[in-house]
């Protein structure tokens, strides 16, 4: 058995987000080649072919491909998907952009965000906003999954000793192209990699809430800051911090809910964090039925001094 | 420019699904369902196209059990001018209703197709880019600002870490993120005068697709419960408490 991953880099890095999707392909078992795709691939073959458990590193270095646009990296993916008999992608913008592109081009059917291996064509994925599990079998010949970081152990950096294969991109794409990344700053840790996570909801009441209560102490944890929903649409922080259905599916140690209510949706998004605190005024907020340890009071009071006192 | 909008009848999302008993599937009987609220922001980004004078026509487009008729229903009350039914009382996969999709694109020929970025139910998230497969338009997904501007637009999406622009050639696929726009509320009139405009009925075979299933449910359970926490009564107790289970220093 063969698998294909798309790998997703950064800076020369190798993604965490690739390195649990390669977690995943290791329970499949199997050969495990790793993709990069874009101008940039070259400079991040030397730390992907050193992760453990990948056998091959293919390099499409073509400039067509940066961005990750799918018109062109979908027709490569599944050109290349011929010799392979599991895709994988993460389940990140980037792979749930390009995937389901790949599917339809071998007219097979995709297997979204799982969550469990069970064997290599049966799979554990959460459907209705994680309110239940569906354990699937796919009956396609080849099987083009996306993974849910969270839920897999990261493939370990240093272990590994690939061989690095240049492919011919072979790109011809005339149908979109790349405007401009417009990109939230942040010396935080990354939302969905951190093990800490301080979240805050519409009751801050400001942006400027956030900055002067959640994130004194978020930096005191070394954490990352999150939002619900609410607060991302009243427009306290940027959308990429909503945790939820819709946004970031994260699974931190330590998740701290603050004036979070936990609405479905919410929920989740965060609900298989190790240990989860709720900072509440209201003690009949459903967030409190997930809580670990919740805290009933005024968050404009009790921030401060959780702060000072950790 | 003809507008084609895809919608889903899906359980109202604020209901709590519940898992039946004989681990089968979500118990869907008397439950609420509406419109996949993805879906109402594509409908919604549509008329606005349309108000704007971008759009000539609006054509939305279900796929599922005769009771869909109600979700189109609700699109037509928006201000969508007419709607197709494609009928299958059996769920269909999203390869399945890109399939549908596609031959329906190719015969009313839209310069823009708008679809939620993924249902509520299932959570797939593959409908829009599989039809960008078949179809070879290009795809803007997770949008949340749509730009037409002569021959292409110009897709702001929500990504890991920001927004990013994308221009597309038109006829384009955009899949809508929460975003992008606030959907407005049919009027009763409005709701009147949707009963007498143009609905199609349409089974999957008279596309010629199949839509049988590759995917086998073999189970659906709940998720594992978390185990009852404990309430504080000060941060001191909270501070204590977060050490004394390690997760904090």
């Amino acid at each position: 058995m063969t698998i294909l991953v798309l790998g997703e880099q950064h800076g020369g890095k190798v993604k965490d987000s690739t390195l649990a999707t390669l977690g995943a392909a290791a329970q499949i078992g199997g050969d495990v080649h790793l993709l990069l795709i874009g101008s940039e691939a070259s400079g991040a073959a030397d730390d992907a072919k050193s992760i453990a458990g990948v056998s091959r590193v293919l390099v499409a270095a073509d400039a067509a491909l940066d961005h990750e646009l799918a018109e062109a990296a979908a027709p490569l993916i599944a050109r290349l998907g011929a010799d392979y008999d599991h895709l994988l992608f993460s389940s990140t913008t980037t792979g749930r952009n390009i995937a389901p592109r790949v599917a339809a081009l071998l007219d097979l059917a995709q297997v979204s965000d799982i969550i469990a291996v069970e064997g290599p064509d049966t799979f554990q994925r959460p459907i209705y906003a994680g309110n239940a599990i569906a354990t699937v079998r796919s009956t396609d010949a080849k099987k083009v999954i996306t993974v849910r970081g969270t839920a897999f152990t990261k493939a370990e950096r240093g272990a590994g000793s690939a061989e690095v294969q240049s492919v011919d991109a072979g790109v011809n794409n005339d149908k979109s192209s790349f405007v401009s990344m417009d990109a939230s700053e942040s010396e935080r840790p990354e939302l969905t990699s951190a093990k800490i996570i301080v979240s805050g909801g519409r009751a801050l009441g400001s942006g400027d809430a956030f900055h002067q209560y959640i994130e004194p102490l978020a930096d005191k944890l070394g954490a990352a800051v999150g939002a619900s929903r609410a607060a991302v649409d009243a427009g306290y922080v940027p959308n990429d911090y909503q945790v939820g259905q819709t946004g970031k599916i994260v699974a931190p140690e330590l998740y701290v809910a603050i004036g979070i209510s936990g609405a479905i949706q919410h929920l989740a998004g965060m609900k298989d964090s190790k240990v989860i605190v709720a900072i509440n005024k209201d003690e009949e907020a459903p967030i409190f039925q997930v809580a670990d340890v919740g805290l009933v009071g005024d968050l404009f009071k009790i921030l401060p001094e959780l702060t000072e006192k950790l | 420019m003809k507008v084609l909008v895809a919608v889903k009848r899906v359980i109202d999302y604020n209901v709590k699904p519940r898992v039946k008993m004989d681990g089968t599937g979500v118990d869907l009987a008397n439950v609420k369902m509406s419109m996949n609220p993805f879906d109402e922001i594509a409908v919604e980004e549509a008329i606005r196209l349309k108000e704007k004078g971008g759009a000539t026509e609006v054509v939305v487009v279900s796929i599922g059990p005769a009771k869909a008729q109600e979700t189109l229903r609700t699109a037509l009350a928006m201000g969508a001018d007419r709607a197709i039914l494609v009928t299958s009382e059996t769920d269909v996969e999203p390869l399945a209703v890109a399939k549908i999709l596609a031959k329906i694109a190719e015969e009313e020929q839209p310069q823009l197709v708008l679809v939620g970025k993924q249902a509520i139910d299932d959570d797939s998230s593959q409908v829009g880019q599989m039809l960008g497969a078949l179809t070879g338009y290009p795809q803007g997904t997770f949008a949340s600002k749509v730009d037409v501007a002569g021959d292409s637009v110009n897709v702001t999406r929500e990504v890991d870490g920001g927004l990013e622009t994308v221009a597309l050639r038109l006829p384009a696929i955009v899949t809508t993120d929460l975003r992008l726009n606030e959907p407005r509320y049919a009027s009763l009139p409005n709701i009147m005068k949707a009963k007498s405009k143009p609905l199609a009925t349409k089974s999957p075979a008279d596309y010629g697709v199949d839509i049988a299933p590759r995917l086998e449910t073999l189970k659906v359970a709940e998720p594992s419960k978390r185990s009852a926490g404990v309430k504080v009564g000060s941060v001191d107790e909270l501070v204590a408490k977060l050490k004394s289970i390690g997760a904090v220093a």
